[in-house]
């Protein structure tokens, strides 16, 4: 599902950070751990397609992403990422629900209330469908965040820090759903963190120095 | 989920600074409007009723007036003319004039004109009867068809004139005989609409009728004090009124000591010599004549100053208007960037963003248009009461003009150009930046 080579980065002026390479098949799950200015966050968006590949391939779904660009990487990126950040953040003049709606429009999709209504399910946000995001707690913000990446059926999860704004009892409610539902899918789920509560969950780990 | 229906949420999320924008873009495009409807509806009224007239011969005054009063019944005549002054100009072998129309007022009813004059006067104005006959006989009336219908008068109907062209219960002539509608004319849309025509003998009988006071004040020349004092009348009181006389429609020719108000003369072609007809009357005799075109568009250049500058404020409130969507664009960018910047994530592409703020600009700008010219319709409609009101002519404000349709493409533009810069700053969005920042 997703296959990295050489991929190193440097932003201007400062020294490369050299990535070790991943090789991740549908229905895995890895934790990349790494302190703070290791690079993760770097890392997670170039997998995204969020920043633009200097050095290195990287492989997702068989398609190389250097040979994307402009309104086709978009468009690829919809259809096949889903990324939960450490802020969640939605459009504010939208309730759950439209939101949900706009991310299956933005990808391409045919619009499908039903189907978000089960993955609010699955994620015990059911009470929340017509809810203004602005209204939302942490935890339940950060759980709309999940269905928001799993709602086009992508192939491949990135997690920047998804729980580290979280107390402990939500930190392992929102891991466990996106274990969960990153199963469910038969997606690959890769999750970018420091949060050492996450490390008895997810076995498959790399290190980032 | 689509981008229309995103704009228009994104807009009323911030309610007030979507009102302020619609407010502002509302009155500019809705003066503009508002000016169009106006200045359209009063150069149809004053070229519809310029009935190919060249030239307006009548007492020495104002130009303006002259033609005001006797082409458009809406001033006070300059003064009269004796009928030995007009008639060369009624000969019909005149080498120059095809046809002239006498007209002779200084009465009302119920604030519309009765004017004495000719059979003429329906060739003029392509009026043509719609019931009954024309004026046989002295104080017999046809109307027009605008006076029938709204003093609710039929064939047969009787009433008295008033002194003047207001309406005034103390300036009745009660002892004069009742003048008789004998026909309705068709409604044609311009002037004789609002006109009581009869016979010019008519005019000149109920001011001859036992008033001598009257006598002694029409004796004196230039009796042209206010609105009330100008009418065509004589100084001589020899008529049978027990019966009317029958009025062979020129017979008031035999008269030369008479007065009439104004002639409204068309040439057999416009050369130099009807030019020079123009400039030998006003320099050489006690008449005055006048060009209606030149007069008109001497109005028109009067009354443009006063549009230029509504046309101008309107122009600056647009401009503001323009502004404010502008500022609050590009001011809900700053708050809106991770949103943005999400819809990035989710799939939406550069354009996407540009084509989402572009369309709420536009959104803006066409429904504070739509705003505007709904508001220019309205006022224009209660404005018409009003100028029907003092002017009698017929104003509407659920006209609609080809013009509007510019206003509302002069909106699409200018709402395009207003969310242009925020809509490429949108646009220029970096994703990984605007996420990393948080």
């Amino acid at each position: 599902m997703l296959k990295t080579e050489d991929l190193a980065f440097s932003y201007r002026g400062e020294s490369t950070i050299h990535f070790p390479d991943i090789h991740c098949q549908r229905g895995e799950q890895w934790l990349l751990l790494g302190q703070s200015g290791s690079g993760k966050t770097t890392l997670l968006h170039l997998l995204g397609g969020l920043r633009t590949i200097q050095k290195g391939k990287i492989e997702i779904n068989k398609t190389d992403l250097s040979q994307l660009s402009g309104a086709a990487l978009d468009h690829f990126r919809g259809q096949n990422i889903g990324i939960v950040f450490q802020q969640a953040h939605f459009v504010r003049s939208l309730n759950v629900a439209e939101n949900l709606l706009l991310v299956q429009k933005l990808a391409g999709r045919p619009s499908d209330l039903p189907h978000i209504k089960s993955i609010l399910d699955r994620l015990h946000l059911a009470p929340k469908l017509y809810a203004q995001s602005e209204n939302l707690s942490q935890g339940e913000k950060q759980r709309v965040a999940i269905a928001r990446a799993l709602v086009n059926k992508p192939g491949l999860i990135l997690a920047d820090e998804p729980t580290s704004a979280l107390d402990d009892s939500n930190c392992l409610e929102v891991i466990q759903l996106l274990e969960e539902q990153a199963r469910e899918e038969n997606a690959a789920l890769l999750i970018v963190t420091h949060d050492n509560r996450l490390r008895e969950v997810f076995k498959k780990q790399i290190i980032l120095s | 989920m689509n981008l229309l229906k995103l704009s228009w949420k994104n807009l009323t999320y911030k309610p007030l600074n979507m009102i302020l924008s619609l407010v502002l873009f509302a009155l500019g495009t809705g003066l503009v409007a508002l000016l169009l409807l106006l200045n359209t509806q009063l150069q149809k009224q004053f070229e519809q009723n310029l009935a190919g007239v060249d030239l307006v011969i009548g007492a020495k005054g104002s130009p303006l007036q002259l033609i005001l009063s006797s082409m458009y019944h809406i001033d006070a005549p300059t003064g009269n003319i004796s009928v030995k002054e007009a008639k060369p100009f009624l000969n019909p072998k005149h080498p120059l004039i095809k046809d002239a129309l006498p007209l002779s007022m200084g009465d009302s009813y119920q604030g519309y004109r009765i004017i004495g004059t000719t059979y003429e006067i329906l060739e003029f104005y392509k009026a043509s009867i719609a019931q009954g006959k024309l004026w046989e006989k002295t104080f017999e009336v046809t109307l027009g068809a605008k006076i029938a219908q709204d003093l609710n008068l039929k064939i047969g109907d009787e009433f008295k004139s008033s002194h003047g062209f207001v309406i005034d219960d103390n300036l009745t002539h009660d002892d004069a005989s009742s003048f008789v509608v004998v026909g309705i004319l068709e409604s044609t849309g311009s002037v004789i609409d609002q006109l009581i025509l009869t016979d010019t003998r008519s005019v000149w009988e109920v001011h001859d009728h036992g008033a001598h006071e009257a006598s002694e004040e029409a004796s004196s020349e230039n009796h042209n004090h206010n609105h009330d004092h100008d009418h065509a009348h004589g100084d001589h009181d020899h008529h049978d009124h027990a019966s009317p006389a029958p009025a062979s429609p020129k017979s008031f020719l035999e008269e030369p000591d008479q007065q009439i108000t104004a002639l409204l003369l068309r040439f057999k072609n416009r050369g130099y010599q009807s030019l020079n007809m123009q400039r030998n009357i006003n320099e050489n005799t006690d008449l005055q004549a006048a060009t209606p075109a030149i007069e008109i568009n001497r109005l028109y250049s009067m009354m443009g100053v006063g549009t230029d500058t509504l046309q101008v404020l309107a122009m600056v409130i647009v401009f503001v208007s323009a502004l404010s969507v502008f500022i609050a664009l590009f001011s809900s960018l700053k708050e809106r960037k991770y949103e943005l910047a999400l819809m990035r994530v989710s799939g939406a592409s550069r354009g996407t963003l540009f084509s989402l703020l572009i369309l709420e600009g536009v959104l803006l700008a066409i429904l504070g248009c739509i705003l505007g010219l709904i508001l220019s319709h309205g006022s224009m409609s209660l404005l018409s009461d009003y100028l029907e009101e003092s002017y009698r002519y017929p104003f509407t404000g659920w006209m609609f003009l080809k013009e509007e349709v510019w206003l509302i493409v002069g909106a699409l533009i200018i709402g395009f150009v207003a969310a242009l810069i925020p809509a490429i700053q949108a646009s220029r969005t970096d994703i990984s930046e605007t996420l990393t920042s948080s």
